[in-house]
């Protein structure tokens, strides 16, 4: 590829020495990346032609941050996402707004220049929540700058907050609503009320969106001025397939990764995206439409008494009772909305107990190991079905971190699925999407699938750079991909991984591939920490990490890229926690100097994470 | 001079047996060692292996192999105590897959060891004074004795001659015991020398047994290495020397064959060692290191001549053999039940199917003999068919013993046909690298099938040596067997008839490559005739040669 621009470039205007400066740049980059360089440098042109000095990165491949408004005069959106679902809201508006003539400019909450906002005069935020009521990664800075006492007074300032959740968690949308509270407390308007959406967001969002990019519209009025945005590429040619129009890909390869003796299954999946014309990137997920298992819906069926043929309305829709609850409606995962309208139905004191301050440890207990059926089995209400499937979600999609490269797999994408697959109270209980996944099998296997692009979750454009990845359990799918594309790419820099399980004979997944890559110096370094066996010392990677804490330094230190991937909820803070102690104790640091050290690689974007 | 095997220089450039095994045994990627210390543990008494029933389910998990470990105990003559018995017995459970294997050669192996414990367990077996150093490798392997040395005076001073021939025929290297014992590393290993092996060991195996006549448990003329005690008024006089046996061959080669080893002379029991010694030393300088497969004692004998080895091995002792005495051997088979020893001590042979001392369905073995090593006094001996026997027994605690016997379901020689007490068969699938078909799974179907033909003819009852291994290369001694199964390929085997019973006739090839219809339907022929032709007494062994179903008419 490299030769091939060398004989095409034109000189220009460029002297060879800058033209060899460009080309080693240019040769290493992926071709989005090449297409947001084309925009970054037409902004950079159009700043210096008279707009501000001092111009911002955007995150990635988005709207110009160039365009040359009054600062007042503008529509800023802002975004915290940590899948993408965010920043897929956030483009949308942002390309609505320029619809309506509107000047915006659309920024990741990492990338915002916090100091610009005594300045806004519309600023809108689209902000996910993580785990137990966390902000994503990326937008902590934003925030914590936000309910700093140097946040400034913003009563110049409307604003409105699209928060994105997952109600099977207690503190649902946690993050947009200390936001949301916030903003007004520094003395900014709601232009539009906030909004909370679950994990089917599509509807309350796409009514929110329009009520804010009216309200906009019709608050910055005259001033608005005629569409000036700069694009950063050309009309993003929208793929044929997305989420909403899925692919129905055929399932080529399905078998388990695991072992005899693992504690749990973990599947290998091979998807066929030959004819979708869908391609990917390292880093990205690949979304799966699932259906819910027959036997989970028939269960759920026998629990209510009702009748799994009965015809069902609902948003102009008519389908039987079973296909609702098979491919429309989530069956497994419990909301706290959902346990209340059965607490309520049921009379049941215990449920109502669980919903009350003060028990929210056996809420989340309660949302995170029970499954639907287990309430209405427990809790018996009476429910009529059209009620019952109102009160359910509608159906989301899942995301699994694609685990290949392109340039090693072609027109596939592979996954690492861990089958959710236990036993409560002597009853199975499945994880609907996993199960679904594990289902198909043979020639007409086929799964509606879609690309999830991750822009958080790149490996380094310069091939040079040094890559440390951690990724416990099926957190090492991604990684498969890093080290397949370093491979295909001939990257000279390194490459360390950190895989952890509980058993090094059944559950070291892809362990083959990694001793080849190894071998064949792909690998230059592969650390293992396993928890359940007898025979050599219980070991999880974050313990890992510290026994290896001066090497670990010395990479960091040489520029190295650190990738964490796998489990939100323990394993992301506890390896945090351990790269603090090893960046304190091998850099001599103190507490906070090394807090600082780590929150800079951050805002380096040289510690990602891609944590759930 | 010809180009040497692969094998050759990783033992040269091994620092005495040290190799990289510090450094495979540390790497965490892997169950495995790397390939050059593959060849090197053997020395320390182990054999990478892999569970070969999961190798292809394993693939497509995109995991390695299941690798494991089996690990072989010295034991010479096949003797331990009670207590060391209580002390393996813990390591199968702890560290093994539950099971101790009686092998054809005296020892107990225990198998599926996993690399992590390799080093725990060495040290376990070693806590229990014993060892595995050169159990397997190119070196003098376990030395066999007669397994029921207390008959006459002589049987016990035979066995204490088995030990020292053990002990003097041992590696110096110091490399066991550092790797496996946190022994003092050898500050230079260039100082350190192998007086009788040098650095690069043997050109091959090579095994040593002992046998006290009438009863040839040991195959004595299997071996490379043989004594034959010759007995007097139950003192013993010396020694007969075979030499150049074996059992090793290779399909479609007709370069390698199974080997009767030559009675070579008479030696004095103090003559021993000095004999052992000339013979080990010819064969190591003399032994084909180019060829692997032609690299036993027999084919240097076969090559140079008997005469020529006489020879040698006279110039090297700095005397001669006497004239050989003569000998008779009666049978290859153990003495199951109860035997009063010359002492008035009694002693009681135990049939262990193929070795295998484990719960299981057939009957809670392990426990059993765990509960009567807790009580026993005397000592246990392993013998040469994988029989075991739980000698020296006051003669009052032998209904005590009976007793849990019974209770563990170990009676099975009071019950078991003479096919089914006789039979060996070798570990082969799932664990042997070189297994090609089934052979200790397969080995209670196929006793079935014979005694069901041999039932079929009317023959119930009569004896018959029947062996079974995986592979040609011999370890359960098929080629002496009267009928014999090599296997070939899964479910396909080369059915041998002939044997004679005593351990010093081969059998020959009567089918190449056949299944179990056609082998049972071979037997069944055979033994009908077996049943209407047989003189009074001729062993099946004899009638197929007589017969014409192996010998130069049947081919």
């Amino acid at each position: 590829m490299s030769a091939n621009i060398a004989t095409t470039l034109p000189l220009g205007p460029l002297d060879p020495e800058r033209t060899e400066l460009l080309l080693r740049v240019v040769e290493s980059l992926e071709p989005s990346t090449l297409q947001w360089l084309s925009g970054f440098a037409a902004g950079v042109a159009h700043e210096r032609a008279g707009g501000r000095p001092g111009v911002s990165l955007p995150a990635g491949p988005v709207v110009a941050p160039a365009a040359r408004t009054e600062p007042t005069a503008r529509l800023t959106i802002v975004y915290g996402s940590q899948t993408g679902n965010s920043k897929r809201i956030a483009d949308r508006l942002g390309r609505a707004a320029e619809a309506l003539g509107l000047a915006a400019r659309v920024y990741a909450a990492g990338s915002y220049p916090v100091r610009d906002l005594a300045r806004e005069r519309m600023l809108v935020l689209v902000v996910s929540t993580q785990g137990d009521g966390d902000p994503p990664d990326d937008a902590r800075g934003f925030i914590e700058f936000l309910q700093s006492r140097r946040a400034p007074q913003l009563a110049q300032l409307s604003f409105s907050v699209l928060a994105l959740g997952d109600s099977s968690y207690p503190k649902f949308c946690e993050t947009g609503r200390q936001v949301d509270e916030r903003l007004a407390a520094l003395g900014a308007r709601r232009l539009v009320d906030r909004v909370d959406c679950d994990v089917d967001y599509d509807t309350l969002a796409n009514a929110w969106l329009d009520r804010v990019v009216t309200g906009a519209r019709d608050a910055l009025g005259g001033n608005a001025q005629s569409a000036t945005v700069t694009r950063l590429r050309t009309a993003p040619t929208e793929p044929q397939f997305s989420r909403e129009q899925p692919f129905a890909a055929e399932v080529i390869a399905n078998h388990p990764l695991t072992g005899r003796g693992a504690t749990r299954e973990v599947r290998h999946l091979e998807i066929n995206l030959a004819g979708s014309g869908l391609t990917y990137a390292p880093g990205d997920a690949l979304g799966v439409w699932h259906a819910n298992p027959p036997a989970v819906v028939s269960e759920v069926l026998q629990a209510l008494h009702l009748d799994g043929e009965q015809s069902v309305v609902l948003d102009d829709t008519a389908k039987p009772l079973r296909e609702w609850l098979t491919t429309g409606r989530e069956l497994t995962r419990l909301t706290r909305p959902f346990l209340t309208q059965q607490a309520e139905r049921s009379k049941d004191t215990r449920l109502a107990g669980v919903l009350q301050p003060g028990h929210e440890a056996e809420l989340r207990h309660a949302l995170k190991d029970l499954q639907l059926v287990d309430v209405l089995q427990r809790h018996p209400a009476e429910w009529d079905a059209t009620s019952f499937v109102k009160a359910l979600r509608p159906l989301a999609p899942r995301l699994y971190s694609i685990a290949s490269s392109q340039e090693a797999v072609g027109e596939e994408a592979h996954l690492a699925v861990a089958l959710v697959d236990y036993e409560l109270d002597r009853k199975r209980r499945l994880g609907a999407a996993s199960a679904f996944l594990a289902s198909l099998q043979g020639d007409q296997a086929k799964a509606r699938i879609f690309i999830e692009p991750n822009e958080r979750f790149r490996l380094p454009a310069d091939t040079t750079r040094d890559v440390i990845m951690i990724g416990p359990g099926t957190g090492v799918a991604p990684f498969r991909g890093f080290v397949q594309h370093r491979g295909a790419q001939g990257a000279t820099g390194r490459n360390w991984l950190f895989f952890g399980a509980r058993h090094f004979q059944s559950e070291f997944l892809y362990q083959a591939e990694w001793q080849d890559a190894v071998k064949r110096g792909v690998l230059s370094r592969c650390d293992l920490a396993f928890s359940r066996d007898r025979s050599i010392a219980r070991e999880y990677v974050q313990d890992r990490l510290r026994r290896v804490g001066k090497d670990l330094y010395s990479w960091l230190e040489n520029g190295a890229y650190l990738y964490v991937c796998g489990d939100a909820e323990r394993m992301a803070p506890d390896v945090n926690a351990a790269l603090m102690d090893i960046v304190a104790e091998h850099g001599g640091k103190s507490r906070d100097d090394a807090d600082a050290y780590v929150r800079r690689l951050a805002d380096d974007r040289r510690y990602l994470r891609d944590v759930y | 001079m010809t180009e040497q095997s692969p094998v050759e220089r990783i033992k040269r450039d091994s620092r005495n047996l040290r190799g990289a095994l510090v450094e495979s045994l540390q790497d965490p990627l892997t169950g495995a060692i790397r390939e050059d210390d593959t060849v090197l543990i053997k020395f320390h008494g182990s054999y990478q292996q892999d569970d070969r029933d999961i190798r292809d389910e394993r693939r497509r998990q995109k995991l390695e192999p299941a690798y494991s470990f089996m690990i072989r105990t010295r034991l010479p003559g096949g003797v331990c105590t009670p207590a060391q018995w209580l002390q393996l017995d813990e390591i199968a459970r702890r560290h093994a897959n539950g099971t101790l294997r009686i092998t054809t050669r005296q020892a107990f192996q225990f198998h599926g060891v996993i690399k992590t414990e390799l080093k725990t367990t060495m040290q376990a077996i070693n806590a229990s004074l014993l060892d595995t150093l050169a159990a397997c490798g190119d070196v003098n392997r376990n030395v066999m004795a007669s397994a029921n040395p207390v008959e006459t005076r002589a049987h016990p001073v035979v066995h204490g001659w088995a030990k020292q021939l053990s002990e003097h025929l041992l590696p110096r290297t110091r490399a066991y015991h550092e790797i496996w014992l946190d022994g003092e590393k050898v500050s230079s290993t260039e100082d350190e020398v192998e007086p009788l092996y040098g650095p690069t060991y043997l050109p091959r195996k090579f095994k040593a047994a002992i046998v006290v006549p009438p009863v040839n448990d040991v195959d004595v003329f299997a071996h490379d290495l043989g004594f034959i005690a010759i007995v007097e008024h139950g003192e013993l006089q010396g020694f007969n020397l075979t030499v150049g046996g074996g059992m090793g061959a290779t399909h479609n080669d007709a370069e390698t064959h199974p080997r009767v080893a030559d009675v070579a002379g008479f030696l004095r029991p103090e003559q021993l060692l000095a004999v052992a010694e000339a013979v080990l030393t010819t064969q190591r300088d003399f032994g084909n290191r180019a060829v692997r497969k032609r690299a036993r004692l027999k084919y240097t004998i076969e090559d140079r001549g008997l005469e020529w080895f006489v020879a040698e091995i006279t110039r090297r002792m700095g005397f001669a053999l006497e004239p050989a005495r003569p000998f008779r051997f009666e049978t290859t088979g153990d003495r199951f039940g109860w035997i009063e020893g010359f002492d008035g001590r009694w002693h009681l042979t135990l049939r262990i199917d193929a070795g295998r001392v484990a719960d299981t369905a057939r009957g809670p073995w392990l426990t059993g003999l765990r509960e009567i090593a807790k009580v026993h006094r005397g000592d246990f001996r392993l013998t040469p068919n994988q029989n075991l026997t739980i000698a020296n027994v006051d003669a009052n605690a032998r209904a005590f013993i009976d007793g849990l016997v019974v209770r563990y379901g170990l009676d099975r020689h009071a019950r078991a046909t003479p096919v089914a007490l006789n039979a060996l068969a070798c570990v082969a699938l799932p664990t042997c690298a070189l297994a090609m078909a089934e052979a200790e799974r397969y080995l209670p179907r196929l006793t079935q099938l014979v005694d069901e033909r041999l039932a079929a003819n009317g023959l119930a009852g009569a004896p018959l040596v029947l062996r079974i291994t995986g592979c040609p290369n011999g370890c359960a001694r098929p080629y002496l067997a009267e009928v014999a199964l090599v296997g070939k390929a899964p479910g396909r085997y080369n059915l041998f008839y002939g044997g004679d019973g005593k351990g010093q006739r081969l059998n020959a090839l009567h089918l190449e490559n056949v299944d179990e219809p056609t082998i049972v339907a071979a037997l069944d022929t055979a033994f009908a005739r077996y049943a209407r032709e047989r003189t009074a007494g001729e062993r099946f062994g004899d009638f197929a040669w007589r017969a014409g179903l192996v010998g130069a008419q049947a081919t």
